[in-house]
């Protein structure tokens, strides 16, 4: 039986399962919406390092280190580390695999790293290559901020439809031994670009690539937007959500109350961000404390994950090219 | 629908759908920060003038500039002025104070990669283009001087 459905989708025919998830979160989004469910919130932006980059790295490597401690497994037993993050030659991922006994393969999916990498370690794992691999991802705000934007202590203002990069990690062990959630299928996203050239508008220039991997999963999978107790954007912000409910209704779904973003639901209002959260930390931290406890609980039975990544670099901005971006969607299930 | 039209019909979909800034209360903002540090220089001279009665206006305006740069740098050394930066907007850049903060904020920031490559060749990232643009019509208006 083919693994392919549909134009883009590949079917987990062996369901790997999630055995172990941990999440790490700086002080901002310690004090935002989900302090409840994060593992771990730091109580120092900079973890006693001297670098944000070096900060960085320490928050990988916490993430990783305890999310095989959770999954009850040792080094030895994660077959591949599968990372990557924001920073220019993911130096964070791949200097921090340096602390772990354990093969590493990088990607790169801007903020849809933790979809992208969760897709490809459950595709390694059901094809029978490995059995258990970590898949990590995360941001740093000061570290995105010195490579993308200004200098922190610039007293300039951000624009209204700015978003907030996220400090955290988060780390997920997919394995073959059964567990309670499972990873269903994937659908690799297509490089969308709507013509948006406002770096300080991710959202907008984002929403396009949720709708078309949102679009080509439920075809492929032949589901509706109803049958699914969550479909989760990763780091669309308030403004890009609404795009997208708009966009998708143009298209003839009505995204509804099972809608929502981690973007939008990371902070409070007080935290003034604007349009909410962004970074490849951002999905990653929310599905690795709040959706995947949720979904232990029983809350939430069948999520679609959908990060979403803009794939610019600072040397595209300044040229004048408009920014390409890409979504990568996992189906996530709860099986007793 | 082409592409290039699809792009433009989006655009403008985004355009009508951003939130706007709230031009009002941030010209308030920017007068009332702009002023004070304005009347805050402006109080420094005076005083520097009074204490020093045979003081020209020149060098007491360049011993105001010195202060006030100085103040500046320090306060954003202490991360103090980005935060009047985020409520005052162009209340605080546009002053001598702002271009003081636009050196030092990326000295402080890149100060992590040395003292040569770091700190001395980024310290203008920005506020270089606005140098090089002073320079540059410097240059024209002497010109135009020098042959009227």
């Amino acid at each position: 039986m083919s693994k392919k459905i549909g134009k883009q989708t590949i079917a987990f025919r062996n369901k790997p399962s999630v055995i172990g998830f941990y999440s790490v979160a700086g002080m901002k989004e310690g004090e935002g919406n989900f302090k409840d469910y994060f593992q771990m919130i730091l109580e120092d932006d900079l973890l006693g390092e001297n670098t944000f980059e070096h900060a960085e790295r320490r928050l990988f490597e916490l993430a990783i280190k305890n999310a095989i401690k959770e999954s009850g497994c040792k080094d030895e037993d994660i077959g591949l580390l599968i990372s990557g993050d924001l920073l220019n030659q993911i130096v964070t991922a791949n200097y921090a695999a340096r602390s772990f006994n354990i093969p590493l393969l990088g990607l790169y999916g801007a903020c849809s790293t933790m979809a992208e990498s969760l897709a490809v370690g459950a595709a390694l794992v059901d094809g029978g290559h490995y059995n258990n691999v970590a898949c990590c991802t995360g941001s740093h705000f000061s570290s995105a901020e010195r490579q993308y934007r200004f200098p922190l202590e610039l007293g300039n203002q951000r624009p209204p439809t700015s978003q907030w990069t996220v400090t955290g990690s988060g780390c997920t062990i997919i394995s073959n031994k059964p567990s309670k959630i499972k990873v269903v299928n994937a659908t690799f996203g297509k490089v969308i670009d709507y013509g948006i050239s406002d770096v300080n508008n991710m959202g907008a220039a984002m929403a396009p690539a949720a709708m078309s991997t949102i679009i080509a999963h439920l075809k492929d999978t032949k589901t509706n937007v109803e049958d699914y107790d969550l479909i989760l954007t990763g780091d669309l912000g308030k403004l890009g959500s609404e795009i997208l409910m708009d966009l998708m209704e143009h298209e003839g779904y009505k995204l509804g109350q099972n809608y929502n973003d981690c973007g939008q639901m990371m902070f409070a209002d007080r935290q003034k961000t604007f349009q909410g959260a962004s970074g490849a930390g951002c999905s990653a931290i929310v599905l690795n404390s709040y959706v995947f406890q949720k979904m232990l609980k029983g809350e939430y039975k069948r999520v679609l994950f959908c990060a979403t990544g803009a794939l610019l670099s600072t040397t595209t901005v300044q040229q004048g090219d408009t920014i390409p971006c890409i979504c990568h969607a996992v189906e996530l299930s709860v099986e007793e | 629908m082409d592409i290039e039209e699809r792009n433009k019909k989006y655009n403008e979909y985004v355009q009508a759908k951003i939130p706007k800034t709230k031009n009002f209360p941030t010209l308030i903002y920017a007068f009332v920060v702009g002023g004070l540090i304005c009347c805050i220089g402006q109080g420094i001279m005076d005083l520097l003038m009074l204490i020093f009665p045979t003081m020209s206006v020149e060098s007491a305006t360049a011993w105001m500039l010195i202060v006030i740069i100085f103040v500046a740098s320090l306060l954003t050394g202490l991360g103090i002025y980005d935060r009047i930066g985020v409520f005052a907007g162009a209340g605080s850049i546009v002053p001598i104070t702002g271009f003081s903060n636009s050196i030092t904020s990326p000295a402080v920031e890149f100060k992590r990669e040395g003292i040569i490559f770091g700190l001395c060749a980024k310290m203008f990232t920005v506020a270089g283009p606005v140098i090089v643009n002073g320079v540059a019509v410097s240059i024209v208006i002497g010109l135009i001087y020098l042959f009227l």
